[in-house]
C-alpha cells in the first residue's frame, strides 16, 4: 500500500516554510576557498552572469508564459521546491486564468506552460487548456504521473490527447528504489501504470502527442549527461515496461524549500550550493530559461521564474509586478532578478524547465 | 602528519602529486581523464566497473570517488550493490579456483 504523503512545510510550521528565512540560509554559506575563477565572485550570482555575458542578465523576450495554477499535489515529494501537497488550498482563480490568457494575446508568447502543485488539481486547469489550444499556442502539461490515475482526473489522458498537449512528466528514475525515495511508496509503480496509459493512447508514439520525462537527481548531487541518460533511460524502459517516450530532460534541484529542508537533515546544505557554485558554467548563462519565460503566480503575481516566485523574489527595476498590470516592453526586456540559489541552473550543462541548456 | 593514514580531504589533493614530476604526472591525469570519457562504454558502465575494482583493492579513496560518480552517472544503490558483489564473487571465486592447484599437488603426492 503506497505510503499517504507527509505534511507540506507550511502545515507544519516550519522555519523553511518562510522564503526569507531560506534565502538567509543560502547567503550565510561562506563560499571562500573554493575554486578560483568562481569565488572571486563570493558566490555574487548576478556578477557572475555578467562576466560570463558581457552585460547584465536581462530576458530577451517573452516565448514561454509559465503558469503556476497553485500548490494542489496528490504527492509531498522530498525535493518539492514548491512545497505542495494534499494539504495545500492555494489555487488560481478564474477571473486570473481569463487574464491569463488576454496575456498570452498581448504577449505573443508560443508556449503555454502549465505547472504547480499537481496543475490539473487546479479548477482552472481544463479551462486555460482549451483557451490557449483554441488560440494555437502549444501547450505544456507538467504532470506528476499518479494523479492520472486518481477517480476526479482519469479522464484526463484523453482529454490532454484531444487537445494535443505536451505531457512533461516526473519520473526521477526508471527503477523503482530511487523513484520512491523521492516521491513516496508505490509512486514508482503508479507512475508505471500512468505511462502505459498514455503510451496506448499515443503519448510518445504518435509524433503529435510528445511525452518527456524528467528526471531530478536523487541525492546531494548533479545530474549526469542528458543525452547519455535518455539512450539508458529509453533502453532499460522499454525492456523492462514496454514504454515509449520521446525525450528526457535532466534538471537540478534547486536548494529552496523542501530540498533545502533534506539538505539541512543532511548537513549538506554548504557542500551543496558549493558544488553548484564551483560548476558554474559561464556557457549555460545564455540559455537560462528566466531570459525567454515570464512566470505567474496563482495569484496573479509576476516572476522571472518558478524559483523566484517560490522564494518570493518579485520583478525588479519598477515593471509591472502583477497580470492585471501587464505590459509587453519593459517585460519582454526586463532586468533579471537573481540569488545564490541561480547557480542551480547555470552548474554543469545548465538546468532549466526544458532541461539540460548547453 | 596527521594521526591517521587515510584522510577524506586528501582525495582532493591527488592533483598534487603531480608537483615532482609534472611530465608524468600530465600524462597520467590526461589518460585518466580519456579513460573515463563515454566511448564503447558509457562513462555510466566505466563508474560501476571502477567502483568493482575499488572494492577488489579496497582502496577508500577510489571507493569514495566511484560512489558519488556512479550516483551522479544516475545509477541506485541497487546497482551500485549489485556491483560491489561482482567484485566479491571475483575476488571469491579467484581464490576458490585456485583449489584446482590444490587438487593437482594433492593428486600428484596423495595415494
Amino acid at each position: 500500500m503506497p505510503t499517504p504523503p507527509g505534511p507540506s512545510l507550511h502545515r507544519s510550521r516550519s522555519p523553511l516554510a518562510d522564503p526569507r528565512w531560506q534565502r538567509a540560509r543560502l547567503d550565510e554559506v561562506d563560499l571562500a576557498g573554493g575554486r578560483g575563477d568562481v569565488t572571486e565572485s563570493h558566490g555574487d550570482f548576478a556578477a557572475a552572469a555578467e562576466a560570463a555575458l558581457g552585460a547584465p542578465l536581462s530576458a530577451t523576450g517573452i516565448e514561454i508564459l509559465q503558469l503556476n495554477l497553485g500548490r494542489r499535489c496528490n504527492l509531498a515529494c522530498v525535493h518539492c521546491h514548491v512545497d505542495a501537497g494534499p494539504d495545500r488550498k492555494e489555487d488560481m482563480s478564474r477571473a486570473t486564468a481569463e487574464r491569463c490568457l488576454e496575456v498570452m494575446e498581448a504577449s505573443g508568447a508560443g508556449v503555454v506552460d502549465i505547472t504547480g502543485g499537481a496543475p490539473e488539481m487546479s479548477d482552472q486547469f481544463e479551462f486555460l487548456v482549451r483557451g490557449a489550444r483554441a488560440a494555437g499556442r502549444h501547450v505544456i502539461d507538467r504532470c506528476n504521473l499518479s494523479i492520472l490515475l486518481t477517480r476526479p482526473y482519469a479522464h484526463l489522458v484523453d482529454f490532454l490527447a484531444e487537445h494535443q498537449v505536451e505531457v512533461v512528466a516526473s519520473l526521477p528514475h526508471y527503477r523503482k528504489l530511487s523513484t520512491d525515495r523521492q516521491r513516496g511508496d508505490g509512486v514508482f509503480d503508479d507512475s508505471i501504470v500512468a505511462l502505459r496509459r498514455l503510451n496506448e493512447r499515443g503519448y510518445g508514439r504518435d509524433p503529435k502527442l510528445r511525452l518527456v520525462l524528467v528526471t531530478n537527481p536523487v541525492g546531494a548531487f548533479l545530474p549526469a549527461g542528458q543525452a547519455s541518460l535518455e539512450v539508458e533511460w529509453k533502453r532499460e524502459l522499454k525492456r523492462a515496461y514496454d514504454i515509449d517516450f520521446d525525450a528526457l530532460f535532466t534538471i537540478t534541484n534547486m536548494p529552496i524549500s523542501r530540498y533545502l529542508e533534506w539538505l539541512e537533515t543532511k548537513c549538506q546544505t554548504e557542500a551543496y550550493l558549493r558544488k553548484l557554485v564551483d560548476a558554474f558554467n559561464p556557457a549555460s548563462v545564455d540559455g537560462v530559461m528566466c531570459r525567454n519565460t515570464l512566470s505567474v503566480g496563482w495569484d496573479g503575481r509576476l516572476f522571472d521564474c518558478d524559483f523566484n516566485q517560490m522564494l518570493e523574489i518579485g520583478l525588479t527595476g519598477g515593471v509591472p509586478g502583477h497580470i492585471d498590470e501587464f505590459e509587453l516592453e519593459p517585460l519582454a526586456r526586463r532586468r533579471v532578478a537573481t540569488g545564490r540559489h541561480c547557480f542551480g541552473c547555470t552548474a554543469g550543462a545548465g538546468s532549466s524547465c526544458g532541461g539540460a541548456t548547453t | 602528519m596527521s594521526d591517521t593514514y587515510y584522510d577524506p580531504a586528501d582525495l582532493g589533493k591527488f592533483a598534487e602529486i603531480a608537483d615532482h614530476a609534472p611530465e608524468m604526472g600530465k600524462k597520467f591525469f590526461e589518460w585518466y581523464g580519456e579513460v573515463f570519457q563515454d566511448g564503447a562504454l558509457s562513462t555510466r558502465e566505466k563508474n560501476l566497473i571502477a567502483l568493482g575494482v575499488a572494492h577488489a583493492l579496497q582502496c577508500a579513496y577510489c571507493i569514495d570517488a566511484y560512489t558519488k560518480g556512479s550516483l551522479e552517472q544516475g545509477c541506485d544503490v541497487e546497482q551500485l550493490t549489485e556491483a560491489v558483489h561482482v567484485a566479491a564473487a571475483i575476488r571469491g571465486g579467484a581464490a576458490l579456483v585456485h583449489g584446482v592447484q590444490m587438487r593437482k599437488v594433492a593428486d600428484t603426492l596423495g595415494m
